[in-house]
């Protein structure tokens, strides 16, 4: 075209390219030791229906809307869902998992503090979707 | 030229006209017919969210369904009703210009392709279906009321086909009909975004088309692809979807894109910095377009290996759209810049742009997806590209467009205090919908419970919306009145900016 150089643009693209090379790596690194389940996490089965949560620990007690955990101890959520797609999310946590009905989707987390966080569903899932909420107790078993 | 209002032809000859102006005057009246339409819809949901209803009180919207009807007609409409005819109207009225034919290539399948879109809109309107314009079953099988459903299902089938036959007019327009003296690599910077969104269009719309015939029959329950109790699988409707619908995305943005290149050179009296960045960018969008659909998927159990492939190739897409923001900004550059209305919406877009775009690459980054999949943040992530970027370069267009349509020039202070209201309107919506979102609001709510951030936030989101919905009623007047009693253009040079950088205004195909 004109006879103008080109080369600013080179350069900004390189960096361009440079920059989203790091976001990808460091991306690809956290992703990797996020996904990474402890041994010996507990499981707890977490099935999904329109509106509402279930809850089932490994000693088979179960719980609706509610989720009682232990502080220090790492869980695994195998997420199911009984109708449509749903999705699990303590977002003080940063648990989110879909459930879809046919799959088993797991997740984990080990939460580090007592108290007490939000539950929600973070997939339309129709008429009550906004308030298919629950509560997650975080609590010292030695108090 | 049109100027339907200085010398009137009775309204039949442009609707049965097959003349390229007359169809981008129909496709250019019914989006933006259409945008007032759906952006009311948006009104009605912003106001719903200003508060949260405790006790009966806070609450507009008689119940949820309603509500969520609300939405998703409002993202259909404006999705497939204002953005992509929008750029059919530019295109029309521009492409064979550019290209120095004639018309378009198939006149009468361009008029078919008009007329397939008011068929379509009345079965979205009426049918008023409530399951996101994503439709994902098995909610939209099992769950989802009927026959609004299913109108939706047949709407949408038919604005797929009518875009397809658009975009091969497009193609065909641009790439056989051009002028024989004319190369390829001379054809302007617009025309080249209708080439690279009509390929685009061409080769993932059939996927979504096949996905919507498999979720009809899923619904009349002869099949079950998509349905788990008979054995189908719901996320393959996903891949379906986000392979046609992701690519889709560049479809709306960019002849956004293009829009801003006519724009800004001439307002900034420069020829482009470099056409060449600015066509190769245009392809390798349209190529990358295509290796990123899975990352709307990351939260539905995907394998870390999947995931990293579609983040690189989400990441792929972002050197070529950086490539259009330092082509416009070096145009810019020592330019004789002339702050008119189309170049403030340019301009604008430009910069929320910059905004989307950098929002996209937390959104893509695995770990960080996961604090801001499905919340408010993804909302305002993809409302500054289709409001902030699309929008403002398609609003930036009519301005531009306005004296070329008919013959009169806006009233260019209402244009400022347009762009002015829009711009600070959209920072107040969807910046504070980014942060909404970190705060863990999910999206699509019809309630949410009254925490203090999150009401705080809501209101400051619905304020902005007002702001936008004032500004939006000044642009109807603006457009209505100028165009019957507006000044007279200069049609050599509407703007003032010395002819050199000029042509469309001078160029005329004959009626046939």
């Amino acid at each position: 075209m004109s006879g103008h150089s080109n080369y600013p643009e080179w350069i900004y693209v390189a960096v361009v390219i440079a920059l989203m090379a790091w976001v990808g790596a460091e991306a690809w690194e956290a992703e990797r030791l996020v996904e990474h389940i402890p041994e010996g996490a507990e499981v707890i089965k977490v099935t999904a229906q329109q509106w509402f949560w279930t809850f089932e620990h490994e000693d088979g007690t179960k719980e609706i809307g509610e989720l009682h955990v232990e502080v220090g101890k790492a869980y695994k959520f195998e997420i199911r869902s009984k109708d449509v797609i749903h999705s699990f999310n303590i977002h003080d946590y940063v648990v989110l998992m879909d459930a879809v009905p046919g799959r088993v989707n797991t997740v984990w987390f080990a939460p580090d503090a007592v108290g007490i966080h939000d539950i929600q569903c973070r997939e339309y899932c129709g008429l009550i979707h906004y308030n298919m909420r629950g509560t997650l107790y975080v609590e010292d078993p030695s108090s | 030229m049109v100027l339907e209002l200085q010398k009137p032809r009775p309204i039949w000859q442009i609707m049965f006209s097959t003349h390229h102006t007359d169809i981008g005057l129909l496709y250019l009246i019914s989006s933006l017919a259409f945008l007032f339409l759906g952006g009311s819809l948006a009104l009605a949901i912003r106001i719903e969210l200003f508060l949260p209803n405790i006790e009966g009180t806070g609450q507009i919207i008689a119940d949820s369904m309603t509500f969520n009807r609300i939405f998703t007609v409002h993202g259909t409409t404006l999705i497939f009703l204002f953005i992509i005819p929008f750029a059919s109207a530019v295109g029309n009225y521009f492409v064979p210009i550019m290209v120095r034919y004639k018309d378009m290539a198939y006149p009468k399948l361009n008029a078919i392709a008009f007329w397939m879109i008011p068929p379509a809109a009345v079965l979205v309107w009426l049918g008023f279906a409530d399951f996101t314009w994503y439709a994902q079953p098995p909610y939209s099988i099992i769950s989802a009321p009927g026959p609004a459903a299913d109108m939706w299902i047949f709407g949408l089938k038919i604005l797929g086909v009518s875009s397809v036959l658009g975009a091969i007019n497009f193609v065909i327009t641009i790439l056989k009909c051009k002028h024989p003296d004319m190369s390829i690599g001379q054809v302007p910077l617009l025309a080249w975004s209708f080439l690279a969104t009509s390929v685009i269009i061409i080769v993932a719309i059939p996927t979504f088309a096949a996905a919507l015939l498999m979720l009809l029959t899923d619904r009349l329950g002869v099949s079950g692809f998509f349905n788990p109790a008979m054995g189908g699988d719901p996320i393959a409707y996903s891949h379906l979807f986000w392979f046609t619908f992701h690519p889709e995305v560049y479809v709306l943005v960019i002849p956004a894109i293009g829009m801003m290149y006519e724009i800004i050179p001439r307002f900034s009296r420069k020829p482009i910095y470099s056409y060449n960045s600015g066509v190769f960018a245009f392809v390798m969008l349209s190529l990358v377009a295509f290796s990123s659909w899975g990352h709307h998927m990351f939260a539905t159990g995907m394998s870390f290996t999947e995931k990293t492939v579609f983040m690189v190739g989400t990441l792929a897409a972002v050197p070529a759209s950086a490539m259009h923001v330092f082509n416009f900004i070096a145009t810019m550059w020592n330019g004789r810049i002339k702050f008119a209305t189309p170049m403030m919406w340019a301009v604008g877009g430009i910069a929320l742009f910059f905004a989307a775009g950098a929002g996209g690459v937390v959104n893509t980054a695995m770990p960080l997806d996961f604090s801001t999949h499905d919340s408010y943040w993804v909302v305002g992530h993809f409302h500054l590209f289709v409001m902030g970027t699309i929008a403002f370069g398609s609003i930036g267009m009519v301005y531009y467009m306005f004296p070329y349509v008919t013959g009169r020039m806006y009233n260019e202070t209402a244009g400022k205090v347009h762009f002015f209201l829009s711009f600070v309107g959209t920072i107040l919506v969807f910046f504070t919908q980014h942060v909404l979102g970190l705060y863990g609001m999910p999206r699509r709510v019809f309630d949410y419970p009254p925490i203090p951030e999150w009401i705080a936030m809501n209101q400051i989101a619905s304020v902005g919306a007002m702001i936008i919905g004032v500004s939006m009623a000044i642009f109807l007047v603006n457009m209505i009145y100028s165009s019957g009693k507006g000044q007279l253009a200069n049609t050599e040079d509407p703007f003032g900016l010395g002819g050199k950088y000029y042509y469309p205004f001078e160029a005329k195909n004959p009626h046939h």
